[in-house]
């Protein structure tokens, strides 16, 4: 017993894994809540291109000595905001949109990167996340953007809401979609902005993405939906963790496998909804 | 007509609209009114700018030219008080949200930007629920309704909102012929209960049946008037640029190719 509860502690002595466990946590429940919107609206596809844009600004940082998560924050965002403008324009469909601009901007970024010569480690700490490297400052940072994005989800709640179901009656009601839109937009910028450094641009999609679809197959209304989906997160950044630690593999990318691995057991065991569930259901009724 | 006399309130007038998208014409000089209290049915063929002139009304579309004149009681007038019911392939069923949830929607325009509906909202909205013998499934995810009830769900919205106009989109269409039945008795109460429904339908033997009024509309109005008046084979015949035949019988009347 007291062997187990050591094995727990372990990983929590170290400061390191101090500062990976709040950052992780942190932004896993932040992407769980924006995430929640991100899969109703079918806009995995800007989960994905956001970060990849993203590194154009890293890049671009990274070649003038500015910080780099500054760098990839405003590319985050300017790519969100394009985006927007150019699929309300209605002249291209939305995910042409999409994948034109997040490709300049990727393409931009190894552009840049080919240019530079000697080590470029910081670049690819991006690119596959580096969650155990987090400083205090890079913390407190993520504490203070991901307090912000929650805030306002939860003061535009019912705005968001509205809009995410039925944007037409919404106008039609007075609430201003258009912001509500570009403000969800920049949202999920500034979600993926605090999840690069933990994730890496490939890997943030996942945690937008596969905590809420957890939550979806488990819940009935949107506000539990989020609340499940930022527990599967946290859960998801600890056991990850654990793993990272005790197998020494990559942590982003056992937080991702543990958080997919928490959507196949709700896909296969979730009441009503799984697979096995639906399969139990059918023998018996036939039997 | 009924412009004469005194007792005419228009719910809503129509003037000189003409609208479109992209240089193409959807609707052009189209000029009606709406009675308060009944029960109006905008009909034509596919493309014929029906769903472009509810947009409109509902001020979702900006026209060229021409206004949309809403009248209601003073001070409640205007467009927050229009109740819609989109069509139901438009509504994204698989959202994970409760009947009650969306029949709230209906109180967000007065509740104001960021506040939360409060308690009188709650009660306004199950009694919306009531009205159209829905309460008992307020706790429902929607996408669990019949077709049916999915219609009257969106009906109780425009209660809660407590809209006086009220627009529908094919509210009967892929119904069933009882659910059908119990959609037109319901809005037939609400049309007593002082309530304009302005219906967009392909069911044209359902408006010579049961509708006040008819719009007969292609770009234009071809016609404006009781359905009796409307519904002839030379002016449907001009709507739909083919002929159909009107077989009046006494309390149905049936239309059809």
């Amino acid at each position: 017993m007291n062997e187990l509860l050591y094995l727990l502690r372990e990983p929590w002595t170290f400061e390191f894994m101090q500062r990976a466990l709040i950052a992780a946590v942190l932004v896993s429940v932040v992407a769980a809540v924006v995430g929640s919107f991100v899969i109703l609206k079918g806009m995995a596809f800007i989960g994905d291109a956001l970060p990849h844009a993203s590194f154009g600004g890293v890049a671009i940082a990274f070649a003038l000595g500015f910080n780099l998560h500054l760098g990839g924050a405003v590319a985050a965002l300017l790519t969100a905001l394009s985006i927007g403008f150019i699929a309300r324009r209605g002249s291209v469909r939305y995910d042409t949109a999409i994948g034109i601009v997040f490709i300049s901007g990727f393409a931009l970024g190894i552009l840049i990167v080919s240019t530079q010569s000697g080590y470029v480690v910081d670049l690819f700490s991006f690119v596959f996340g580096n969650v155990l490297g987090v400083s205090w400052t890079d913390v407190w940072l993520t504490v203070g953007l991901g307090a912000f994005i929650l805030i306002a989800v939860a003061l535009f709640y019912k705005e968001l809401l509205f809009t995410a179901y039925d944007p037409s009656m919404a106008a039609a009601t007075g609430v201003p979609v258009a912001a509500m839109q570009y403000g969800l937009l920049a949202l999920i910028g500034l979600t993926v902005v605090i999840a690069l450094q933990v994730m890496g641009i490939v890997l943030v999609l996942a945690m937008l993405v596969a905590p809420p679809a957890t939550a979806q197959l488990l819940t009935r209304r949107l506000p539990p939906m989020m609340a499940i989906g930022a527990l599967v997160g946290a859960l998801s950044a600890l056991g990850g963790l654990y793993i990272a630690w005790y197998a020494d593999v990559s942590a982003s990318a056992a937080i991702v496998l543990t958080a997919t691995g928490f959507f196949f057991l709700a896909f296969l065991f979730a009441p009503g909804r799984g697979l096995l569930w639906q399969r139990r259901f059918v023998l018996t009724e036939s039997a | 007509m009924p412009d004469n006399s005194p007792a005419f309130v228009p719910a809503v007038e129509v003037r000189n609209l003409s609208a479109g998208y992209n240089g193409h014409v959807a609707l052009e000089d189209v000029t009606f009114s709406v009675e308060r209290g009944c029960l109006a049915g905008l009909v034509g063929p596919n493309g014929s700018g029906k769903s472009t002139l509810l947009r409109v009304m509902l001020g979702l579309h900006k026209p060229w030219r021409g206004e949309v004149r809403i009248s209601g009681p003073p001070g409640r007038s205007g467009r927050g008080h229009i109740g819609y019911m989109p069509q139901s392939e438009l509504v994204d069923w698989s959202f994970p949200i409760t009947v009650v949830d969306v029949v709230l929607m209906g109180r967000y325009g007065r509740v104001g930007l960021i506040r939360r509906p409060g308690g009188r909202d709650r009660e306004i909205a199950m009694a919306a629920l009531e009205r159209v013998h829905l309460a008992h499934l307020a706790q429902r995810r929607i996408g669990e309704l019949s077709g049916g009830e999915q219609r009257r769900m969106l009906i109780a919205r425009a209660l809660a909102q407590e809209a006086d106009l009220v627009l529908l989109d094919e509210p009967l269409a892929g119904l069933d012929a009882t659910a059908q039945h119990d959609l037109l008795r319901l809005l037939e109460e609400l049309r007593r209960e002082d309530k304009t429904l302005f219906v967009a339908t392909h069911d044209l033997s359902c408006v010579a049946a049961n509708f006040d009024h008819a719009v007969l509309l292609n770009r234009k109005v071809v016609a404006f008037g009781r359905p009796s008046e409307v519904f002839t084979e030379q002016l449907l015949a001009a709507a739909f640029q083919r002929h159909l035949l009107v077989l009046p019988g006494g309390e149905r009347t049936l239309v059809g190719p």
